[in-house]
């Protein structure tokens, strides 16, 4: 069985799905269950006493771990906060870490996340942290105790695909830790190349959410993820710069 | 006294608990978590924790996102 695991706890499913962007609650399930995921991330925010329905209920009731993530911090302190509000209110020392530089880019903020980082794993928290594309960082990182890491493919939302997959594999050669590419997927094929340079799953939101149709889209990436993912087990052939026949050249 | 419950000012009883200020937003004790003045107050200390003029309580819960 090729299983996922992360700090010890282990997943059928290699695609981790975010809840941002789904136009309501309904079509949020039913992408969510077209997605096979078993592990989904929610942002923690003021309680609203007139909001109706649960994100959580979703969840639950799909039987979906909860990723609980601390976006919309630019801080370590606030990221530290967020943590452990989540950890109170959701009863999981699990946590995406998400420090964010500047509202433009949504681009993460390597000295906050790896203050943070620190910090949290100090509590006790399973941290995955979401980090640019940097070698450097993602093993500073794995040395400080992170459960994984988690590089951007692209900015959140963009779309824009895997933009240095050179470096991704710089990533994944290096780690010992589970590697999760996160942000930037824009359609089944980024889904499928990240997989194929050997991450170990795929964490998105925007791509199905804001798809035409969520739910084909969430199944669409739930094979991606798998044919990227046997792609790499099965070993690709290597490239060459001129044919190479498959049929015999003699008579 | 005042406090600030998710931003916004009220005046309360002196005495008044997180429990309490927790109750103004909702019923739900579950997937709900607080801090007062940026310290969390574990739902076991609701009732037995008071507030004090001019703190600010954030009461916190999950919502779509990342």
């Amino acid at each position: 069985m090729d299983e996922l695991i992360i700090a010890g706890e282990k997943f059928t499913s290699r695609l981790i799905m975010g809840t941002g962007g789904a136009p309501s609650l309904e079509v949020l399930d039913q992408a969510l269950a077209a997605s096979g995921t078993e592990l989904t991330t929610v942002a923690m925010r003021r309680l609203d006493p007139g909001a109706r329905g649960s994100v959580l209920d979703v969840l639950r009731k799909r039987d979906i771990k909860v990723l609980p993530n601390t976006a919309g911090c630019f801080t370590a302190g606030e990221a530290v906060l967020t943590a452990r509000l989540a950890r109170e209110a959701l009863g999981t020392n699990w946590v995406k870490l998400e420090v964010i530089a500047d509202e433009r880019t949504l681009l993460p903020d390597p000295i906050e996340t790896f203050d943070a980082a620190e910090r949290l794993v100090a509590d006790g928290f399973v941290v995955l942290p979401y980090i640019g594309d940097d070698p450097a960082l993602a093993r500073r990182l794995e040395q400080a105790g992170c459960a994984a890491v988690m590089p951007l493919g692209a900015p959140i939302g963009s779309g824009l695909g895997i933009r240095n997959p050179h470096n991704i594999e710089l990533i994944v050669e290096a780690a010992s830790v589970p590697v999760v590419l996160d942000a930037g997927i824009g359609t089944a094929s980024d889904a499928a190349l990240a997989m194929e340079l050997g991450c170990d799953a795929v964490l998105l939101a925007t791509a199905v959410t804001r798809a035409q149709r969520p739910d084909l889209m969430a199944e669409a990436m739930k094979g991606a993820v798998t044919a990227g993912r046997q792609a790499r087990l099965a070993g690709r052939i290597p490239r060459r710069r001129y044919a190479e026949a498959s049929s015999p050249m003699t008579p | 006294m005042i406090v600030t419950i998710n931003g916004a000012a009220h005046e309360v009883a002196d005495g008044t608990t997180v429990a309490q200020a927790v109750r103004t937003l909702t019923a739900a004790t579950t997937g709900v978590a607080v801090a007062v003045n940026d310290e969390v107050v574990t739902r076991s200390s609701w009732e037995t924790t008071a507030l004090s003029d001019r703190d600010r309580v954030e009461v916190l819960t999950a919502v779509q996102g990342g």
